[in-house]
């Protein structure tokens, strides 16, 4: 149909909405490769200005290390710049394969299946290997791409309350009565930044005869001794069933995921999962990227090391600055002003001071849960994170919120209408 | 309150919040655009309607705007348990 004017004002009117709900998300333009520091237009239009970036998932530093973007171009030229195909028709390369093994290794899993993206793996996985029979406790907060994914699957929903053991418990009682049971989890929550108990989930999991999925997307690479990811840090290698994780983050920051864990839930996937089956092949730049990336963290902790000492060091800080965070050990670190507005405007004021944040704010969080997400880097060096908790403490006094406690804070802010 | 109500209202709050929160559950208390529940986990609480009133609730019943408060949702009881006795 044409996309006539009634069609066109009606979508203009619900843009509209969303602008005075005080919801709307701005994009920056980026002039730079990502790092610890980059040149950012924002507004657009406006001149280029160079930040601390306190916002990426570049946990590790290596979204433009020279050795992957070298490893990259040498991809390039040797397999070529797309696959222009599915992986089952004729896009498996040699270090497709590889890549996969590799992970396998480095997961301590049976088998990695790469996709297009964590999304897609997560997307794909459940509706691949569950049926009507079947039942998906998940984490209440786990990530939106598991919420579509178990949607689009017939097994039976279920959740619980985060990381609440208990009512897991209850709830795998409950199920008894179906063929498979599958407990769900994120390993490090992204919005929170809190850590899931797998060791106990583990443990229920298996007194209850259930299996585990966890998407590890923010932790694999540098949570655990050797960066393997949650398992390693809850002391449960090789007792997750199923885990999907991305290569978009700390493992090179471009993209691609994968689903890694039991040979057969693996095939199950290479044989039914949608996103896998009809989209396209990982582009060899990517693979040979992501393989050099695990060289370099398979050869030395140091990485991961230095982005422990950086989170370490953050969170005294904003502790100290009077700031309301989210307690945890993840280079996650939650700067909470619960107002949407409030956070949309401390983090422009941020950009301001030469700190590139941005606001969280609902759908993306729950409603009155809006925050500044900071993450640290091991791109980051000390200097950064003390010139950026100045500014972080200027902006805090402009607004008058250092010192205030969760419920001052909330009365202090609380929701106007936005006319 | 009457008896569904009660059985409605102890549910949530017992399956959706957590230890220390100290919100007030009413009967009109908004509870899916309240935050207390979401689109996500709200199929635990369908599941546990038709089991506990022996009713079916179709999909395009189970809507956002029917679980938004324990009066909306004694009300969705009252009528598929209307719709039961009436099919027998």
């Amino acid at each position: 149909m044409a996309f006539i004017d009634a069609v066109r004002n009606g979508y203009q009117t619900e843009i509209k909405g969303i602008r005075s709900a005080g919801l709307f998300k701005d994009e920056r333009y980026i002039h730079s490769p990502q790092s610890s520091e980059i040149e950012v237009e924002f507004p657009v239009g406006s001149g280029v200005k160079k930040c601390i970036n306190i916002c990426a998932n570049n946990y590790l530093g290596l979204s433009s290390h020279p050795d992957v973007i070298a490893a990259a171009h040498a991809g390039l030229d040797s397999r070529g710049y797309g696959m222009s195909s599915v992986r089952f028709i004729c896009g498996t390369q040699d270090i497709h394969r590889e890549l996969e093994n590799r992970l396998t290794e480095f997961l301590g899993t049976e088998d990695t299946l790469l996709f297009p993206s964590c999304m897609d793996a997560n997307g794909g996985f459940f509706e691949a290997c569950l049926t009507e029979r079947d039942v998906m406790i998940a984490d209440r907060l786990v990530h939106a791409s598991i919420v579509d994914g178990m949607r689009l699957c017939k097994a039976m929903q279920d959740t619980f309350k985060h990381s609440d053991m208990g009512h897991l418990e209850e709830k795998l009682i409950e199920h008894q009565d179906k063929r498979y049971r599958m407990v769900v989890t994120d390993g490090v929550f992204s919005m929170d930044g809190d850590i899931a108990k797998l060791d106990q989930i583990v443990q229920l999991a298996e007194k209850h005869n259930a299996m585990v999925f966890l998407d590890d997307s923010h932790a694999s690479g540098f949570i655990g001794r050797t960066g393997r990811g949650t398992q390693e840090h809850c002391g449960v290698l090789g007792k997750i069933d199923v885990i999907t994780t991305t290569l978009g983050k700390a493992l090179g920051g471009a993209s691609g995921g994968c689903v890694s864990g039991r040979r057969e839930l693996v095939e199950m996937c290479r044989q039914r999962a949608r996103p896998f089956l009809f989209s396209n092949s990982v582009a060899p730049v990517i693979v040979a990227g992501a393989l050099k990336v695990l060289d370099l963290i398979s050869k030395t902790t140091e990485r991961r090391d230095k982005l422990e000492w950086n989170t370490t060091y953050w969170r005294g800080l904003l502790k100290d600055a009077g700031l309301d965070i989210k307690e945890g050990e993840s280079p996650i670190v939650p700067v909470m002003l619960y107002d949407a507005k409030l956070a949309q405007d401390f983090a422009r004021d941020l950009f301001d001071q030469g700190v590139y944040a941005v606001g969280f704010f609902f759908p993306v969080v729950p409603k009155g849960q809006a925050r500044i997400r900071t993450q640290l880097s091991a791109a980051h060096e000390k200097h950064h994170l003390d010139t950026a908790i100045e500014a972080f403490k200027k902006v805090g006094r402009k607004h008058g919120i250092l010192g205030l406690s969760k419920k001052e804070l909330i009365a202090r802010f609380e929701m106007q209408p936005v006319a | 309150m009457d008896e569904i109500s009660k059985m409605v209202r102890d549910y949530i709050v017992r399956e959706y919040l957590e230890e220390g929160d100290e919100r007030e559950v009413t009967e009109t208390t908004r509870l899916i655009s309240g935050g207390i529940v979401d689109s996500f986990s709200m199929v635990s609480l369908l599941r546990f309607l038709e089991k506990k009133y022996s009713i079916h609730i179709p999909d395009d019943a189970a809507t956002p705007d029917a679980f938004d408060t324990v009066q909306s949702i004694t009300a969705l009881v009252r009528r598929f348990q209307k719709a039961e006795v009436g099919s027998v």
